[in-house]
């Protein structure tokens, strides 16, 4: 980044002479150095799980979830600052209802995550407001099937099969590369995603994480909920495993 | 401004005198008042609900008739309604105030759900909730037309509450609403009180059929087709609708019951 130091930097309502806008770019950056988010969606549901760093021993067990629901069929995952994932989450929340209200039907992913882009995208263009350093993946099953989508800093959603955000972003999307995943089922898919997250940590450089993961699918009644307990141990050995052989 | 606020049409804020509103002689006269309507009546209703405790926690049962005045306009209504997994209520009065109540508590359920602290709204916060919500209706003169039954089980105890139009609450081992806590609450009562604990499932389910059949007979606004909810520590059941056979034979005689012979 040559350009950077000329000052069109200081405000998210400039372009630069060369047609970039710095700040949504910086906001990019705050996603990097966050933990990373995958998401996978499989034959029958959506798997979300995230690398969460735990960055004190004094910190609660499970506490400052990082995925979150924003309706009863779709969950939320975030990677950058987590106070803007939960502005985002709580928005969210709030678009789905908006939904509801009018239509008396529950919202389909996409309509959810086009509002959610809006809201994003306006963050862009004003100078007295800083864009969201966060990349969210979001992930729902509705009546056309699951759904995924990353919402960026920018406000550009798309959807995808595999998703991945965050610090070991390239790693974990050549992992997803590799798996066939409209084979898959969701329970399959829990243990791929505990393995990719396993394999994304530097543990040289990082400190701790608590693996986070919730699923999707027929399994759970197309509800979005925690994976549970022994399946979440039972991929988590997987991984370690799976790690070990890997190096 | 005022924008979003209230209109307060006491005042001629805009100066819009003499076109949108007349001089005030005495009293402030609101000039949209004759278009604010207040529900005075309900018009597509359901009748009785009734609920009991039994060993393993509630019973409901409610037919799925929905009538239009005395007209039965729509026979496969269903008037029992879960909320979460540790609740039903059950709804006699008006069909679309309980439709509304049903989003209303959809919506509740759902926030909770998203909070995702594995909470859940126990069967007294939900009867805690209508009462407040009915109370506030009526209170503005506008009443939410309902009588409802709200049943669960949290932490293996078991709840049954009542809540209607004026905010009236109270609790029972036994309940009804409407014709049906005159018809079939002393029957409900003499069959189930002393023996909330030990009441076995298909006893209960044997007294709420009954109690309906009777019902059936002597209430012209039922429907001899009913579901029964049940509520255990295991969740919310709702069967499928039951129908009765009924006989009228024993009507022959009767005078001013079935037809007239003279």
């Amino acid at each position: 980044m040559t350009s950077i130091g000329t000052g069109y930097d200081l405000s998210a309502s400039t372009y630069s002479p060369d047609g970039r806008i710095f700040q949504v770019e910086y906001a990019n950056k705050a996603v990097e150095n966050s933990g990373t988010a995958i998401g996978l969606r499989v034959k029958d549901g959506i798997v979300l799980a995230v690398e969460k760093i735990v960055h004190s021993k004094l910190l609660v067990p499970d506490a400052n979830r990082r995925i979150q629901s924003v309706d009863k069929h779709i969950g939320l995952a975030t990677s950058g600052f987590q106070a803007d994932g939960r502005n985002l989450a709580s928005r969210a929340r709030d678009e789905a209802t908006s939904y509801r209200d009018m239509y008396r039907a529950q919202s389909p992913v996409k309509e959810v995550v086009s509002r959610l882009s809006m809201y994003v995208q306006a963050y862009t263009l004003y100078s007295s407001v800083r864009p969201f350093g966060v990349s969210t993946i979001i992930g729902g099953v509705d009546s056309t099937g699951p759904q995924l989508f990353i919402v960026e800093p920018s406000g550009v959603a798309y959807g995808y099969f595999g998703a991945a955000v965050g610090k070991g972003k390239q790693l974990a999307k050549t992992e997803i590369e590799k798996l066939k995943l409209a084979e898959l089922s969701t329970r399959e898919a829990v243990m791929e995603a505990a393995r990719i997250i396993y394999l994304v940590h530097d543990d040289q450089k990082e400190k701790d994480f608590e693996l986070e993961m919730t699923w999707i699918g027929d399994e759970t009644n197309g509800l979005h909920i925690p994976v549970p307990k022994d399946l979440h141990s039972e991929a988590e050995r997987k991984a370690k495993e799976a790690l070990e052989n890997f190096e | 401004m005022s924008w979003g606020r209230p209109r307060n049409d006491a005042v001629d804020m805009f100066n819009t005198y003499p076109l949108n509103q007349r001089a005030q002689h005495g009293h402030a006269h609101d000039n949209f008042a004759e278009g604010v309507q207040r529900t005075q009546q309900p018009i597509v209703t359901g009748t009785s609900v009734l609920a009991i405790k039994y060993k393993d926690g509630i019973m409901m049962a409610a037919d799925t008739l929905a009538s239009y005045g005395s007209l039965a306009r729509f026979k496969n209504i269903q008037r029992l309604h879960a909320v979460g997994d540790t609740t039903v209520i059950g709804a006699s009065g008006d069909m679309s105030d309980f439709q509304y109540l049903q989003g209303l508590l959809d919506e509740l359920v759902t926030d909770e759900f998203t909070a995702g602290d594995g909470n859940a709204l126990a069967p007294h916060e939900v009867h805690e909730y209508l009462a407040r919500v009915l109370y506030a209706r009526r209170s503005k003169m506008n009443p939410l037309w309902n009588a409802l039954l709200v049943g669960g089980v949290r932490d293996g105890a078991p709840f049954l509450g009542y809540v209607d139009l004026l905010g009236t609450t109270y609790q029972a081992s036994t309940l009804a609403t409407g014709y049906g806590a005159h018809i079939a609450l002393p029957l409900l009562r003499q069959a189930v009180e002393t023996r909330e604990d030990s009441l076995p499932e298909d006893e209960a389910r044997r007294i709420l059929t009954e109690s309906m059949r009777v019902l059936f007979y002597r209430d012209a606004r039922s429907l001899n087709k009913f579901q029964i909810a049940k509520v255990t520590a295991a969740g919310v059941d709702i069967s499928e609708p039951i129908v009765l056979d009924t006989h009228w034979s024993f009507a022959e005689g009767i005078r001013g019951y079935g037809a007239q012979t003279q």
